[in-house]
């Protein structure tokens, strides 16, 4: 049996009656629709957090007066921490990689097809018990204990969504590429794909065993997790840092895509490219100890070795393989014939903004920069989260001829990412000064500081509504344009621009044979130059 | 048609069968894995950071297990055992597939599913041989949580054994990589049993 001889069938007749057309997409097993429902309703939970982000950041300009009752305020924190990860970065980033994965790899449909659309409907159930449950006052710290069963019952749905599609999309690379198409001639996004899925494999049924533990005692017993407000306690290590870098994963394989097509030549040093998303991974340790590894710049020589070790190891590695990707992108795009490709701007700058949140993450894990508890580790957060859905957009309008059929307008996209990109610095650079003036973290009143709190999240309040704005714009359509797009409208070098645009139902005619990582480019190619 | 699809690649042959449900289940039985041992990895962060007694033959133990609570050993030693004898009985069918021997791989399915409700029963009889509630204490709340886990994870397995048994009387017997996923699913159902059977039935 074989997903690429036997596709499942799909569900794609253009001109139903309304019941039936929402009967086609419930029912769907088709990738790319399958892709656009995760992406979809990814953005509408980013509606969600930014706006939640941002009310926050409002209440904590002025100390006086606060909106929220006490029990409200964890609530919606939590909402913008796990809302940011489970419900915005992982979901748009699995759903991107469901989309253009099977075409990059030249397979005529995704690998167990109805466990990848089991995956969006338990994601999505579990995020609607989530949304419900903290509105009923059940989000962890919340008053009303059936609602916060049910916020944990919602919080397992997740992540039992997510990981199923994750092993749909590793199962997919294994096993459905097209003859010729060996694990190192896989297109870097496809192979950071493969990457995040193993890592997501790994580490989220370890969250959803603690969710398990958490729900049985706050169901019964009450007596060794402590209730609701231990719910962030056992868990907060899978929303924090360094795990959010697995998440943001896929920014990495985007932009690693995209700069060879910028620079009009093949990715130079393309086994270093595999072997910076793969060092990236070793963010994967922090499931190993789900406590942050903090470097002590005190005591014996031999004492700073020994916290150096594991603070490098997960703090810097990951650091490392971040490096060498965008250091790998740059030497290509300088060594080549440079040109604008829309999608290669907010690619690099959402990259960019995981970078600096990654650099967060390592200066806040040194113990006399004296930031733990602050509010710096929220901006490394946005940071991240932002920076990573920055470089999901990337990918949308890169990938949009095979998703919808159009090309964005360079104009609209420059501009929504030029946006965007102020608002992630906004949202996020203030928490990094008031971090460094000890703004704790997790409290929206109650602190005074030397510096000009009000600027700093005042900034940051407008940083999240820009965000907002953003989305709001993203989501309305306004990027993906009417044009329609040709099949190859990027003078691309991967195998899935020589499908049409959009992708038909089982994506090309005839399964292809490769014989490079660059097909299209080789066919692109005179024989002798080839040669 | 344009530019791109002007440049067709050759056609591949047509792919030969890659296993994509021989390796989805053992993705499954990694993640499975991950959680069991990660729900056991907390288990024992509990465990050692219960104050130490004495025990009744005068060492110092810690204070995790109530000393009121014991482990029905018989029950849980036979349950092992059992896991063992699944995994044989799910490689039989495997064997009697490959060789396209219905027969045999219908009766292996069938004892596989037999022993499913076996080792489901074995582990419902721990839980009325203990007599102890959910909500008496930590110590009794994980061990719901963890047991509950792995029972949950068998019903899984069970499901599977029938749901391929009955593959293979609809005569499906030469897709025998549907028999190979459900025996590596037993593979990790076993382990997976194992260490939760050493850490939270023998070390207590």
């Amino acid at each position: 049996m074989s997903a690429v001889s036997a596709p499942p069938a799909v569900n794609s007749t253009p001109s139903t009656p309304l019941f039936g057309s929402l009967a086609t997409w419930l029912t769907t097993t088709d990738h790319k629709r399958i892709g656009r429902l995760f992406m979809g309703t990814a953005i509408l939970w980013l509606l969600g957090v930014s706006a939640v982000a941002s009310v926050l950041g409002f209440e904590r300009i002025a100390d006086d007066a606060s909106t929220f009752d006490v029990n409200a305020v964890p609530q919606l924190f939590a909402f913008a921490r796990v809302g940011l990860m489970f419900g915005v970065v992982l979901p748009l980033m699995v759903g991107l990689a469901v989309a253009v994965v099977p075409l990059q790899i030249g397979a005529r449909s995704i690998a167990l097809a109805r466990v990848a659309a089991l995956g969006f409907w338990a994601w999505a159930a579990g995020s609607a018990m989530v949304i419900a449950s903290i509105i009923g006052n059940g989000g962890p710290g919340g008053g009303n204990a059936q609602m916060v069963d049910v916020y944990l019952l919602g919080l397992g749905l997740v992540l039992v969504g997510l990981v199923a599609a994750a092993v749909s999309l590793f199962a997919t690379v294994m096993t459905a590429r097209c003859p010729g198409m060996t694990l190192d001639r896989v297109p870097m996004l496809s192979w950071s794909a493969l990457v995040t899925a193993v890592s997501v494999v790994l580490t989220v049924p370890v969250a959803l065993g603690s969710v398990i533990y958490v729900a049985v005692d706050h169901r019964y017993g009450r007596l060794a997790f402590g209730a609701n407000k231990g719910i962030d306690t056992w868990l907060g290590w899978a929303v924090g840092h360094p795990q959010s870098f697995i998440y943001a994963l896929l920014s990495f394989g985007i932009l690693a895509d995209i700069a060879p097509v910028a620079a009009r030549r093949r990715q130079l040093l393309r086994g270093g490219m595999l072997v910076g998303i793969g060092v990236v991974s070793t963010a994967v340790m922090g499931t190993v100890s789900q406590t942050p590894q903090v470097f002590e710049w005190s005591g014996s020589t031999s004492d700073k070795l020994s916290s150096l070790i594991p603070y490098a190891l997960f703090n810097l590695l990951p650091l490392l393989g971040a490096v060498i990707v965008i250091g790998l992108a740059l030497f290509t795009l300088v060594n080549g014939k440079p040109r604008l490709v829309a999608a290669f701007v907010p690619a690099f700058l959402g990259v960019g903004m995981v970078f600096t949140g990654m650099v967060g993450s390592a200066i806040e894990h040194v113990s006399s920069a004296g930031l733990a508890g602050t509010v710096f580790g929220e901006g490394v957060s946005y940071y991240v989260g932002y920076g990573a859905v920055l470089s999901g957009f990337a990918g949308i309008v890169f990938w949009a001829p095979k998703i919808w059929g159009t090309k964005p307008p360079s104009s609209g996209v420059l501009a929504l990412s030029t946006v965007a990109f102020i608002g992630i610095v906004l949202a996020s650079l203030p928490y990094y000064v008031a971090g460094f003036a000890d703004q704790p973290a997790g409290v929206v009143g109650g602190f005074e500081y030397g510096g000009p709190s009000a600027l700093w999240n005042t900034a940051s309040t407008a940083g999240h509504a820009l965000f907002f704005l953003c989305t709001l714009l993203a989501f309305a359509g306004h990027f993906r344009g009417v044009e329609s797009a040709t099949d190859d409208p990027y003078d691309a070098h991967t195998l899935e621009w020589m499908t049409s645009s959009p992708a038909p139902a089982d994506n090309f005619v005839e399964v292809p044979r490769v014989s490079s990582a660059t097909p299209l480019l080789d066919a692109k190619i005179p024989a002798e130059v080839n040669a | 048609m344009s530019a791109a699809t002007d440049r067709q690649l050759p056609a591949g042959a047509p792919p030969a069968a890659r296993n994509t449900i021989l390796v989805g289940v053992g993705a499954v039985a990694v993640a499975g894995t991950m959680l069991m041992y990660g729900m056991l990895a907390v288990w024992f962060k509990f465990r050692d950071a219960a104050p130490l007694r004495t025990a009744k033959n005068g060492k110092l133990i810690r204070d995790w297990l109530p000393a009121d609570i014991a482990i029905p050993e018989v029950v849980t030693n036979t349950l092992m055992i059992t896991m063992v004898v699944i995994c044989v009985m799910a490689q039989w069918a495997v064997y009697s597939a490959k060789r396209n021997d219905s027969s045999h791989a219908g009766l292996a399915l069938v004892v596989t599913s037999m022993l499913g409700v076996a080792a489901i029963n074995g582990q419902v009889a721990v839980y009325v041989q203990m007599g102890i509630g959910i909500m008496d204490g930590p110590y009794q709340t994980m061990f719901y949580a963890v047991t509950g886990t792995m029972l949950f994870l068998l019903v899984t397995g069970l499901a599977f054994s029938v749901a391929t048994m009955f593959r293979v009387y609809a005569g499906r017997v030469r897709d025998y990589q549907v028999v190979s996923a459900h025996a590596l699913y037993w593979y990790f159902l076993a382990t997976a049993f194992l260490a939760m059977w050493f850490v939270v039935y023998v070390q207590k």
